[in-house]
């Protein structure tokens, strides 16, 4: 027999399971749940760019693209960052096309991390970050964001962290669970912190055409100074409500990436040619029904954060991604046990700020991913089950 | 009209059942605001009237429609709208348009049947007077309506919980 604890790498073992698998096991399984968990569009992938992956099949282009993506997919890429949010990648040697935003993240973390070097990731932020660093060998610095800023990453939050093995920073916004944005000032008092430094960023942008509020997203790299240490991470899923298709891009110094791609080469090959076909469609005619999806997730995001506070569970405005984070600290509950119990009586799930970290204690994450009638039930049973706390208390 | 009107019209558009709590909700105004507005817009005739998109091939199969292409003899200072005010008159008539192209009115007819659709072709629409042709097209399936999709994938197909 094999002992398999013997044969496999410590670092793997030691990365924790969710401690909350559990409790997805139960609502994952729960037949009559209301769910406000999940995270990823309830859209279709507009229909103009699932024709255009199926055309792609039709005329037989099912080969390996190059290294680095689609040329013209590359193309698109580079325009599209540039219309978006004022930057400019070549995309012959500054863009490169991954499977999904997370391949993009660890491929990034990967390159520039040597053992021991510290990796700073401001908390509560999704999930994947602290595991990556590990596995690369890294020491991930975690900083607890504030709900009283917003849950933005401050300057004196960040100077408090850095030591001379500090190697990079994680910029989550805008933030999956705290739906926080680092607007144009945040990130410049970032920038007077980093600067003189050989510090980098991962700025990972999954959800930068989701902001609400007339605040439109700015990217790191389009702050003076930053596109030199930054790695922009993006990609298709959230945009275009495109999950299932695992299309993501990094975009960065030439130098930089010529080491991502090399790590993308042997661990990947290239990303999934139907889905770059169907990308280029996505980036090129697909303006119009993003605006439609983003008008739609503001007309909930008002509903579910108007609905909390109505019931008494403090919810800051989120003002990106696809989230309300609100504060269920009024309940004495913890995180876990309000959304233990919630699910328990009223087969609503939500999950706890915990997921995400330890500051994430005292709020629950719920999307906004739901017709606004399955948000308005959902609400509904959560003021009963508010309720009924107050009664046995 | 503003803009806030217009927001209020598409949100009905889509959801006529939305309240005005929520209407309230999403276009920063106060309940009494959103329902002074809605009064205003219907009195004004802007917003006719509140339907749902029923799909009856789910309750029952006694009823079909069928699009009848009208040629018409305008009259003389009145243009189409005389014929079309009265075609628009009948019970059975859904909807009249006036069309540009191969022929004048297109007339959405609906009945319990074909036959008392036919009939009902044969011997009111055709027989009135500057009616000159008509051409009956039954429909055979619904897909599609008032941008509401009567089949396929509405399967949500997500696990309860992802982070």
């Amino acid at each position: 027999m094999i002992n398999y604890s013997k044969v496999l790498n410590g670092v793997v073992k030691d990365i924790k399971p969710s401690g909350i698998r559990k409790f997805f096991d139960i609502a994952n399984t729960m037949e009559d749940v209301i769910s406000l968990g999940v995270g990823e569009p309830d859209f279709r992938t507009p229909w103009q760019v699932r024709n255009a992956g199926i055309r792609s099949l039709e005329v037989g282009s099912t080969r390996y693209t190059s290294n680095r993506g689609l040329e013209a997919l590359r193309d698109e890429l580079s325009k599209y960052v540039k219309r978006k949010y004022g930057v400019e990648y070549r995309p012959k040697d500054e863009i490169l096309v991954t499977v999904g935003g997370s391949e993009a993240i660890d491929a990034a973390v990967r390159a520039i991390t040597e053992p021991g070097d510290e990796i700073i990731i401001p908390q509560p932020s999704y999930v994947c970050y602290e595991p990556i660093v590990r596995l690369a060998g890294g020491v991930p610095v975690i900083i607890d964001t504030k709900a009283e800023n917003d849950f933005k990453l401050t300057r004196a939050e960040l100077e408090a962290v850095i030591t001379s093995k500090t190697k990079a920073v994680i910029l989550p916004y805008p933030c999956n669970p705290t739906g926080a944005i680092m607007e144009y000032e945040d990130i410049l008092a970032i920038s007077e912190t980093l600067k003189d430094t050989d510090i980098m960023v991962i700025s990972d942008e999954i959800y930068a055409e989701l902001t609400f509020g007339g605040k439109r997203h700015v990217s790191v790299p389009s702050v003076p100074g930053m596109k030199e240490r930054t790695i922009l991470i993006n990609g298709f899923s959230k945009t275009f409500a495109m999950t299932g298709w695992r299309l993501g891009y990094a975009c960065g110094p030439a130098e930089l990436m010529a080491m991502i791609t090399k790590i993308h080469q042997f661990a990947i090959m290239c990303a999934p040619t139907t889905s770059q076909y169907a990308a280029v469609e996505a980036l090129r005619n697909c303006d119009g029904e993003v605006a439609k999806m983003l008008e739609e997730y503001d007309m909930r995001r008002k509903i579910i954060v108007s609905g909390f506070n109505k019931l008494g569970l403090t919810c800051r405005e989120p003002k990106g991604a696809f989230y309300a984070f609100p504060c269920i600290k009024s309940t004495g509950l913890t995180s876990e046990e309000f959304c233990e119990r919630l699910l328990e009586s009223k087969h609503v799930a939500v999950v706890p700020g915990t997921a995400f970290g330890e500051s994430g204690e005292g709020f629950v994450r719920t999307s906004y991913c739901y017709s606004t009638a399955h948000i308005k039930e959902a609400l509904k049973r959560i003021g009963e089950f508010l309720e009924e706390l107050k009664t046995k208390a | 009209m503003d803009a806030i009107d217009r927001k209020i019209l598409k949100l009905l558009e889509a959801n006529a059942r939305m309240d005005n709590e929520d209407i309230a909700t999403v276009t920063d105004l106060t309940e009494d605001e959103v329902a002074a507005r809605i009064a205003a817009l219907e009195k004004a005739g802007v917003i006719c009237a509140y339907k749902s998109v029923i799909d009856w091939e789910k309750v029952d199969t006694d009823s079909v429609s069928a699009i009848i292409e009208l040629k018409v003899t305008p009259k003389a200072g009145l243009g189409f709208e005389e014929v079309a005010a009265r075609v628009a008159k009948y019970p059975e008539v859904e909807s009249v348009y006036l069309m540009s192209g191969a022929y004048d009115l297109n007339v959405v007819v609906k009945g319990k049947t074909f036959h008392e659709v036919s009939n009902f072709v044969s011997r009111e629409l055709a027989m009135i007077d500057s009616v000159t042709s008509t051409g009956t097209q039954f429909v055979m399936r619904r897909y599609k309506e008032y941008k509401v999709e009567l089949i396929g994938d509405d399967e949500d197909g997500r696990s309860k919980i992802s982070l």
